[in-house]
């Protein structure tokens, strides 16, 4: 480090003198530190390169309003996988949020036992169960019984994805609200349910609203659970009870199809999902970034 | 931030508000009381439901243990521990075996490691010891969006960009090089086991550095401080001054990049090859359990097939729990007394 030679005033003899094997190691991994960052950056911009690279030629207004051609003739779009994620994960965000906020409140407001770190350690473990999993189980809840894959399975598989991820996040966030905030509504006389959710969950609306689009953007991307619940379909379908699109089951369907114009509608489609889960992640950046408590905290 | 181990009120149940008599009360007090009453039931039912929301998520997992064991049985009774060690996969002649599947996840899954976490661990020191203050946050911020990508868009990309590089450079160059290991021998199709670690490897890197970069900021600055008053270098202040006390959590950090690269599905699927062999060489096709149950899962006919394949996911399901409540374990050595924070 540089304090080594400003030795002007003091007898050199005294310091440490750095070897040259000491202060080479430093240099060497400074630049192998640094260079890990460009090799882990390198993937991403080859990642967001080719999609738009690849993907923006092939977005058109067909694209966005119609549904699959059959194998072999040009042009077809997407939009029935568009509105059947849309649909999806409106069932999955309705299931879901309010389920997860509750969990949230709970292990906030009350939790501070042994059932609430029960529910806590439960909840990290269904954090990390393999989504193809959740697929498993969606198809013994929900396509077992209906008899048929269905839309409804496939926001079932995704809105068990969601819960731990806004739990947590509702949890902290409730958490960072003072005490005395809650104090001062009590001693208004107001009561306790009153009190939670007009002033606690009110105050963290902002950080719990960045738990649940976290969630959002983790659970619009996936594609194992949506396998063997929502299975896929061609056509239109609004109905709950049918077979329906999506966005990332169609993404994989045409990748690994050995049709040139389904691999263009691919990498489309795959601009499309990047581009609304990147925008859904920076808005939570942006609004992070501005403090999770309403008033500042 | 605020310290919440002391903000949250110790308040369980409803709170000990004087019972009013309502049927001997005074009509003065009427009012106030009835409003008192209502709300002590309105907190009740609020509670409730609160709680059952809670519930739910035990209930959840209750739930996907009981269906895994539930709908594994058939296959558990007529294989038993076999399972797991024989090749042999037949739905023709209901023969099954999961062994290539075990093997397929535990190599792709550990070449994956072996590629990310050196990377990672380089990450995460520059983000936190050594970048210019003005650059911490858009490189912590670029790193993490990697784990926002979703797996199948990962695929895409590796089907269409990754695996002609392997197949047309990468793989040729390493079977002239380093042919002689016998790990890269055969014909370089760029699909197979080594695509697939690479493509794991950019998936697991954001988790492992982003974990390291928390147990590493959890360490005590004057830590830092004080080995570089001694006269240390920047490396050697790293070295035995952060890495040296976040160890455990980095550990935690690896072995969370394992449970997501063992269970990851989508990606796999679309680079590994697909085919139940067991073979030295990376350039081979593999499969792992989770692309096993991806691809044949809803094509499986006959009850012992499905039965199987829900075997195969009851294992990978035990696994990577283990695997994280490990990790979540040694994290929090190193991070307990800091303020929470959520791994999104």
């Amino acid at each position: 480090m540089s304090n080594v030679t400003v030795t002007a005033s003091v007898d050199a003899t005294l310091l440490p003198v750095l070897s040259v094997r000491r202060r080479l190691t430093n240099f060497l991994v400074t630049f192998a530190a640094a260079g890990s960052v460009i090799l882990v950056l390198l993937p991403l911009g080859a990642v967001f390169g080719y999609l738009v690279y690849r993907g923006i030629g092939s977005i058109n207004w067909a694209f966005l309003t119609q549904t699959p051609k059959p194998v072999g003739e040009a042009g077809g779009g997407m939009a029935n996988a568009i509105a059947g994620s849309a649909l999806i994960l409106l069932i999955a965000s309705t299931v879901g949020v309010p389920v997860g906020i509750g969990a949230g409140i709970y292990l906030a407001e009350y939790g501070r036992n042994r059932l609430g770190n029960l529910i806590r350690f439960t909840s990290d473990v269904l954090n990390g169960v393999p989504s193809i999993i959740i697929g498993i189980v969606a198809y013994g809840l929900v396509v077992l019984t209906q008899g048929h894959f269905s839309a409804l399975a496939g926001g079932v598989a995704l809105a068990i994805m969601m819960i731990p991820t806004i739990t947590r996040a509702t949890e902290e966030m409730l958490l960072l609200v003072p005490t005395a905030v809650r104090e001062a509504a009590y001693g208004l006389g107001v009561s306790r349910w009153r009190t939670t959710l007009s002033i606690t969950l009110r105050t963290a609306t902002s950080g719990v609203i960045t738990g649940v689009m976290l969630a959002f953007a983790r659970v619009a991307g996936e594609t194992a659970p949506l396998l063997f619940t929502a299975f896929g379909n061609q056509f239109w379908n609004w109905k709950l009870n049918q077979p329906t699109a999506a966005l990332p089951l169609q993404i994989f369907t045409y990748a690994i199809s050995p049709f040139d114009e389904w691999h263009r509608q691919a990498w489309a489609g795959a601009l499309i999902l990047i581009v609304l889960i990147v925008v859904s992640v920076s808005a939570v950046r942006i609004a992070a970034g501005r403090g999770m408590l309403k008033g500042g905290s | 931030m605020a310290n919440h181990a002391l903000g949250a009120p110790r308040l369980t149940g409803p709170q000990p508000v004087p019972k009013p008599e309502v049927a001997s009360g005074a009509e003065v007090q009427a009012g106030p009381l009835i409003k008192a009453g209502s709300s002590l039931v309105a907190d009740r039912i609020f509670f409730f439901a609160m709680l059952g929301c809670g519930l739910c998520v035990l209930a959840l997992v209750a739930v996907i243990v009981y269906e895994l064991v539930t709908k594994s049985s058939l296959s558990w009774h007529a294989f038993g521990w076999k399972f797991f060690f024989r090749s042999e996969w037949d739905p023709v002649n209901e023969e099954f075996g999961a062994w290539p599947f075990v093997y397929g996840t535990i190599v792709s899954s550990i070449l994956a490691l072996v590629l990310a976490v050196p990377l990672a661990i380089g990450v995460a020191v520059f983000i936190t010891e050594m970048s210019p203050r003005w650059l911490r946050g858009p490189l912590a911020f670029t790193t993490e969006l990697l784990a926002a990508i979703p797996s199948v868009i990962y695929g895409l990309w590796a089907i269409f960009v990754l695996v002609p590089l392997l197949r047309q450079y990468v793989e040729p160059f390493l079977a002239r090089s380093f042919g002689w290991t016998g790990l890269f021998e055969g014909t370089p199709y760029g699909i197979g086991m080594l695509a697939a670690g690479i493509i794991l490897a950019i998936m697991v890197v954001p988790i492992v550095s982003a974990i390291t970069r928390e147990v590493m900021t959890a360490v005590p600055q004057q830590q830092r401080e004080a080995v570089l008053a001694l006269g240390a270098t920047r490396w050697e202040m790293i070295r035995t001054g952060v890495l040296r006390n976040a160890r455990a959590g980095i550990l935690g950090g690896v072995i969370l990049g394992l449970g997501r690269a063992l269970g990851e599905t989508m990606a796999v699927t679309m680079v590994i090859g697909n085919r139940a062999e067991i073979a030295r060489s990376l350039f081979a096709p593999g499969y792992t359990m989770a692309s096993v149950i991806a691809n044949e899962f809803s094509e499986a006919t006959g009850d012992v097939y499905l039965s199987a394949l829900v075997e195969v996911g009851l294992a990978l399901f035990i696994v990577t729990i283990i695997v994280n409540i490990l990790a979540q374990f040694l994290v929090w050595t190193v991070t307990r007394g800091m303020p929470a924070r959520s791994h999104v």
